[in-house]
């Protein structure tokens, strides 16, 4: 495309949030990205897009606008039925260079963080990974820094007017964060990480004014370099981390009889209503599967209550859970890390203490 | 045939890790590893050459002591290995460092029955964008998050994984493969690989020698040329102490529970 000039900034506009969808069914994600764009939109003083690809899914388009969506961009074929990353960059890479958005965020799922760089490639512009956090406005940003840093924000000389967008994320682990901009390029691109950004209360009417759009797709079978032979959902139900309120998660400190520590944070999680999570040791040893892993390379999560058991608190996993709103923290070791973050901490064997913290809490529940 | 395997030098950050006061990473006080998952892309290829005795050479862009690296990688039975290294390569973004590689492999040369393997992601940056970016810039498909793999002739079948289950996939070579840590489990150095390892050949390619591909252009690499900026970084505040309970009885139990039920948080 000739007439594309990714470097002519002012010709971009509009805020684009990919809205991914599995067998027909947007992915929860897409709501917590819609919501957020809607704040960047607005900051912006321009429109919200979803851009929606499958075959025949139409239908689920409104439901997008019901998180603040103006607009859903919707592009059919059959060969979007199923993701692939040559079909959906290509369509995608065509819409941007027609449409041209300044902002166009993906959530950072295996889908997402397989076609984001696709398209940043082609695209030559800025792709930021796995963000926790945007922001254009600089007054919001800077309220962002009071919050959540140990910069000195009023003794340090700010640009009040950049307008770019600030895409936060951690690295190395959730021991920097860094706040990364795309300056010279559009559009500016992010992935952005699950569970992270809140979702918007679902608004009936806004999903019934939500305008579709339909562009044309250019697509053939030549555009693909490799078939999909099947999808599999995993036969196990896997745990929700990510919407659970109570989460009981296991540690390495479970090693001397791992099925008994299990067993136990079960029990504690089944009292409270929760779940159980665990640290990357104990996916890494086998003990648990993969969806249990709560941490920077696992999944982020912010229940009512966290309880944290015979887990040290290593900076990869205080990173996934830091921001619950009640950390409990059973350890042996009183210096292990976790307690720097715990609100309430027992130094104790978890063997001996999560039985009598199940029993405690089932008589404080019946008590009430 | 021949696999070239993309490997990257990190800080080990599952130790203990340390900041400066600035703000930046106190990288000399640290532990390097190859990250882990380019070592199942290591353990892939291997696997592959143990089947097919095709040649493997392994590549990583860094500073000059990655060499290290690269001569434990030909120990385990890497063929050969380039060390992509220059000032003019420095502050590279996943974008730019992508044009790099891509240009090194070209370089390496690239057969139609070629395969190129990464890691998923680096552990220092997570970011799992330079694999794609390097297909995308080679314009070869790519499968990510591989945690199986069959080739048959230039057909390679993988199990390609999602976070609630798996898609089979048929993709044919050149191709470029992102592995998991549920692809295999990478071997060790052999006695006789250490004793060969010093045999085998080990290239630089600075800026001179790949300054004429045109992915190489001082516009898009390095610090300047990068289409990302670092605006600000900073260290997350410790949250505020909390309160260690005496004792680990029945009583500190019932006091925790008790706490919790008047705050309403059960």
């Amino acid at each position: 495309m000739a007439t594309f000039n990714n470097t002519d900034v002012a010709a971009f506009k509009d805020v684009w949030v990919f809205c991914e969808q599995r067998h027909g069914k947007l992915m929860p994600t897409d709501f917590e990205l819609i919501s957020e764009g809607r704040k960047l939109a607005d900051d912006l003083g321009v429109k919200l897009c979803g851009l929606l690809l499958g075959d025949s899914v139409e239908g689920i388009a409104k439901e997008l606008g019901g998180y603040g969506a103006d607009e859903i961009i919707v592009c059919e074929s059959p060969l979007l039925k199923d993701y692939t990353t040559d079909a959906y960059a290509k369509v995608i890479c065509d819409v941007i260079q027609e449409l041209k958005p300044e902002v166009f965020l993906i959530g950072a799922s295996n889908i997402g963080r397989d076609l984001g760089p696709r398209c940043a490639a082609r695209l030559h512009t800025g792709l930021c990974a796995d963000c926790t956090h945007l922001d254009v406005d600089m007054p919001k940003y800077l309220d962002f820094l009071r919050n959540n840093s140990t910069l000195d924000v009023e003794g340090s000389k700010w640009d009040m007017d950049d307008r770019n967008l600030k895409m936060t994320r951690p690295a190395f682990g959730g021991h920097l964060m860094a706040s990364i901009i795309c300056p010279r390029f559009r559009p500016c691109m992010a992935t952005v990480r699950p569970g992270v950004m809140k979702k918007l209360p679902f608004d009936q009417a806004k999903a019934d004014a939500v305008q579709i759009v339909k562009p044309a797709v250019s697509l053939t079978v030549d555009d693909l370099h490799t078939e999909v032979l099947e999808t599999v959902k995993a036969a196990k139900k896997l745990v929700d981390l990510i919407g659970a309120d109570y989460i009981v998660s296991v540690g390495r400190g479970i090693s001397k009889n791992v099925e008994g520590g299990i067993k136990l944070a079960e029990e504690l999680a089944a009292e409270l209503g929760g779940v159980v999570g665990g640290s990357r040791a104990t996916i890494d040893s086998g003990w648990l599967s993969g969806d249990h892993q709560v941490g920077q390379t696992g999944k982020t999560v912010h229940p009512k209550v966290y309880v944290a058991l015979g887990i040290s608190g290593a900076i990869q996993h205080k990173a996934g859970m830091q921001d619950s709103e009640c950390i409990i923290a059973v350890n042996k070791n009183d210096t292990a890390p976790i307690f720097e973050i715990a609100d309430y901490g027992i130094c104790g064997d978890l063997f001996k203490v999560t039985p009598l913290l199940t029993e405690a809490v089932r008589a404080a529940k019946a008590a009430k | 045939m021949k696999i070239i395997v993309c490997v990257k030098q990190v800080p080990d950050t599952s130790g203990k890790v340390a900041v400066n006061p600035d703000g930046t990473l106190d990288r000399a006080s640290m532990q390097t590893i190859t990250n882990p998952d380019d070592m199942n892309a290591v353990e892939a290829a291997l696997k592959l050459k143990d089947e097919t005795g095709c040649m493997v050479t392994v590549v990583t862009m860094g500073p000059p002591p990655a060499m290290g690296m690269l001569r434990e990688l030909m120990a385990m039975g890497a063929d050969s290995a380039v060390l992509v290294s220059a000032r003019e390569f420095g502050g590279s973004d996943t974008y730019a460092t992508s044009q790099i590689l891509a240009a090194a492999i070209k370089r390496i040369g690239l057969e139609p029955d070629d395969i190129v393997m990464c890691g998923r992601q680096a552990i220092d940056g997570d970011t799992a964008q330079v694999g794609p970016q390097i297909a995308e810039k080679l314009g070869m498909p790519q499968v990510t998050y591989v945690a199986e793999m069959h080739k048959t002739g230039d057909t390679i079948t993988v199990k390609r994984m999602l976070e609630d289950g798996y898609m089979t996939i048929k993709v044919q070579t050149p191709c470029l493969l992102t592995c998991i840590k549920e692809l295999n489990t990478p071997r060790y150095m052999s006695v006789a690989g250490i004793y060969s390892t010093y045999d085998k050949p080990l290239d630089t390619f600075n800026y001179e020698s790949l300054k004429d591909d045109s992915l190489i252009d001082p516009a898009t690499i390095g610090l300047k040329g990068s289409p990302t900026n670092i605006f600000k970084s900073f260290t997350p505040p410790l949250k505020g102490a909390g309160v260690i309970l005496e004792g680990d009885g029945k009583e500190t139990c019932e006091k925790l529970a008790g706490i919790l039920a008047e705050k309403h948080i059960i």
